[in-house]
C-alpha cells in the first residue's frame, strides 16, 4: 500500500502573524516558516502505519513556492520515502490543490491519503473533503485514532459531542486532528539522509489543473481589539462583581 | 436568491446552531431548510416553526441516519439546481459535509463566515483569528459555513413553513457508521451555554480539575470548558476544548481558571460578553482580554468563590 501525505508550508506555529498596513494580507517577509502542524501529525501517522508493516511507501506532496522544498525535506527526514513539489508562486486555493492531489493520487495509485484537517494559515478546513469528493472515495475527518485493516480503515473522529467511529473502504482520505499522535523530531543522520531522497518538481500544468482563484481577497484587517478591564483585590470583590452580572 | 440551510440535528431534536445560520442565510435571500436523516420528521416539524423560513425539505432515509458525508453531499449537490447558496453551521458535521458539496459543484467554499457584506462578499477569520479577511466569490453557487457566535439566533417559533418530503438519497456504499461515544450530560452545551467555567493546565490532573471546576460550574448552572493544554494532558475529554481548533464560544460570562491565554485559546472565547480570569501569574496574557481579573492561587480562590456565591 502507498500512502500519500500532502503537506503545507505555513507561518510557524509560534509566530504571531502581522497584518500588512495596506490591507493586502499577512506579512510573510523574514518570518519563520514550518510545516503545518496538522500535516506533521499526518506524516507521523503514515510513518507509524509503515513501521507496523501495513504500508510500503510514503510519498509527501506539497503545492507551494520553491521553498516548500524545505517542508518536503522535513517530511523526508521524518521518514517519508520520496517527495513531489508542485511549484506555484501564487497562493493555490483548496479546490485547485484537491484537483492536483487527485491527479497525483490516481497516478500513484495511493490507497490512503492523509493530511491535516486544516492549515493554520487560511484555516479553510476543506482540502481533504474536496479531494474525497473529486475521487468519489470515503473520508474520515478530524481523526483521533486510525486503524488500517486489510482493505478498510477504521477512523475514530473528534466531533462536537465527543467521538464517532466510522469504517471506510480503501482507497480513503483521512484528515488528522491534534490528538492522533505526537510527531517525532527528525534525527541528524535522518536529516542528512533526507537530502539524498528523491524530490520531483512539477507544475499544476503538468496535471492539467487550472489554479485561477475563485475567491478574491479584497481586504485583510486586524481583528477588533478587546480592552483589558480591571483587576479586583480579593474573592469578596469578585463575588460582588459576579452577583452584579446577574448570574449568581 | 434562494438559499438552503443544513439543519443540524440528532434525528430527534434540532440543534441551536441552525438558528444562527438561518439569520446569515436571510441576509442573502429566501431561506429553505434541509432536514436530512432517518426518522427525523419531528425535526422537520420543529424546523418549520423557525421565523422567516419559506420551505423545509425533508429527506428521510436510512442512508442519511448518521449524516455520512459520502451519502449526504450528493443529495445536497442535487438540490443546488434550484438554490443559489447552501449554508452550514461551522460545526464538525457542517465542516465535514460542506467542502464535499463544494467540490461536487466545482466551487470554492467560504469557511467560517463572520458577516455578510454583500451578495457574494463575506468576512472570515484567518490565522486563528489574528486577521480578518474580506473575500468575494466569483463562483455561480455559494457554499458557506457560518460561525454561530457571529450571528444572532433566528426566533425558533413564529414560522409555519411547509414540509416537503424529497427522495434521491442513496448509500454510496464506501463508508459506514460504527459507533459514537457522545458525552451525556445535564450541563448546557458549550456552544449555547450562558455561562462557561473553563480550566487550564494549572488544574494539575483530572481529579483536581473535577474537584475544583465542577462545584463552581454547578453553582452557576454553567457549561464546562478547558484549554487545549488541559485536554492534551488528559484532564478532560476533547469535546471540552475551547479554542481555534476546538469549540468557538461566546457566552454571557466566561470564567477562565488557571488558563494563561494562548492565542489559540483566545481565538475561541474572545467574543464572550464578559470575561473573568483567575490566575496566579499577573502577567498572564488572559488578563489583557479579561474584563475582571483576580490574581490569586486558584486552589484557594476557587473554593472560596464557590462557597461565597
Amino acid at each position: 500500500m502507498k500512502i500519500l501525505v500532502p503537506v503545507k508550508r505555513v507561518i510557524d506555529y509560534n509566530v504571531k502573524p502581522r497584518v500588512k498596513a495596506d490591507g493586502t494580507g499577512v506579512d510573510l517577509a523574514n518570518v519563520k516558516m514550518s510545516m503545518n502542524p496538522f500535516d506533521e501529525i499526518a506524516v507521523e501517522e503514515a510513518i507509524r502505519i509503515k513501521e507496523a508493516g501495513k504500508a510500503e511507501e510514503i510519498i509527501a506532496v506539497s503545492v507551494g513556492p520553491a521553498k516548500a522544498q524545505e517542508t518536503l525535506r522535513t517530511a523526508l527526514a521524518m521518514g517519508a520515502d520520496r517527495a513531489i513539489l508542485v511549484e506555484s508562486d501564487d497562493e493555490v486555493e483548496p479546490l485547485a490543490v484537491a484537483k492536483i492531489l487527485k491527479a497525483i493520487a490516481d497516478e500513484e495509485q495511493a490507497q490512503l491519503i492523509m493530511l491535516g484537517k486544516q492549515s493554520i494559515s487560511d484555516d479553510s478546513n476543506q482540502t481533504g473533503q474536496m479531494l474525497a469528493a473529486l475521487m468519489d472515495r470515503p473520508q474520515g475527518t478530524f481523526a483521533n485514532t486510525i486503524e488500517v485493516d486489510g482493505d478498510s480503515v477504521t477512523v475514530k473522529r473528534e466531533v462536537d459531542g465527543g467521538l464517532e467511529t466510522v469504517k471506510l473502504s480503501l482507497p480513503a482520505i483521512v484528515t488528522t486532528d491534534l490528538r492522533l499522535n505526537e510527531p517525532r523530531y527528525a534525527s541528524l543522520p535522518n536529516i542528512m539522509k533526507a537530502k539524498k531522497k528523491p524530490l520531483d518538481t512539477k507544475t499544476s500544468g503538468d496535471y492539467g489543473v487550472d489554479t485561477a482563484p475563485r475567491l478574491t481577497t479584497t481586504n485583510v484587517a486586524e481583528p477588533p481589539v478587546r480592552q483589558a478591564g480591571e483587576k479586583v483585590e480579593d474573592v469578596d470583590a469578585l463575588v460582588a462583581k459576579i452577583k452584579a452580572l446577574g448570574i449568581a | 436568491m434562494n438559499t438552503l440551510v443544513w439543519v443540524e440535528h440528532d434525528n430527534n431534536e434540532m440543534k441551536d446552531a441552525t438558528l444562527s445560520v438561518v439569520t446569515a442565510a436571510a441576509k442573502l435571500g429566501d431561506v429553505h431548510l434541509l432536514v436530512a436523516g432517518a426518522g427525523c420528521a419531528g425535526v422537520a416539524d420543529q424546523a418549520a416553526k423557525i421565523a422567516g423560513v419559506g420551505k423545509v425539505h425533508l429527506a428521510d432515509d436510512a442512508a442519511l441516519e448518521h449524516a455520512l458525508a459520502e451519502n449526504v453531499a450528493p443529495l445536497i449537490a442535487g438540490l443546488m439546481a434550484s438554490h443559489d447558496a447552501v449554508l452550514f453551521p461551522a460545526t464538525t458535521t457542517g465542516k465535514n459535509i460542506a467542502p464535499r458539496v463544494a467540490a461536487l459543484l466545482d466551487v470554492m467554499q467560504i469557511s467560517d463566515i463572520l458577516s455578510v457584506e454583500g451578495g457574494k462578499t463575506f468576512t472570515r477569520p484567518i490565522y486563528a483569528g489574528n486577521a480578518i479577511a474580506t473575500v468575494e466569490s466569483s463562483d455561480p453557487k455559494l457554499v458557506i459555513t457560518v460561525r454561530g457566535t457571529a450571528f444572532d439566533k433566528a426566533a425558533a417559533e413564529g414560522g409555519s413553513a411547509a414540509v416537503e418530503a424529497i427522495g434521491g438519497a442513496s448509500d454510496a456504499g464506501t463508508s459506514s457508521f460504527v459507533s459514537a461515544e457522545i458525552a451525556e450530560s445535564e450541563r448546557p452545551e458549550l456552544t449555547s451555554a450562558k455561562v462557561i467555567v473553563s480550566g487550564g493546565r494549572a488544574l494539575k490532573d483530572a481529579e483536581t480539575f473535577e474537584a475544583t471546576i465542577t462545584p463552581l460550574a454547578d453553582k452557576l448552572g454553567a457549561g464546562i470548558g478547558a484549554s487545549r493544554a488541559a485536554v492534551d494532558a488528559g484532564y478532560v475529554p476533547n469535546d471540552y476544548q475551547v479554542g481555534q481548533t476546538g469549540k468557538i464560544v461566546a457566552p454571557e460570562v466566561y470564567i477562565a481558571i488557571g488558563i494563561s491565554g494562548a492565542i489559540q485559546h483566545l481565538a475561541g472565547m474572545k467574543d464572550s460578553k464578559t470575561i473573568i480570569a483567575i490566575n496566579k501569574d499577573e502577567d498572564a496574557p488572559i488578563f489583557q482580554v479579561a474584563d475582571i481579573g483576580l490574581v490569586a492561587d486558584l486552589f484557594k480562590a476557587v473554593p472560596e468563590l464557590t462557597e461565597k456565591l
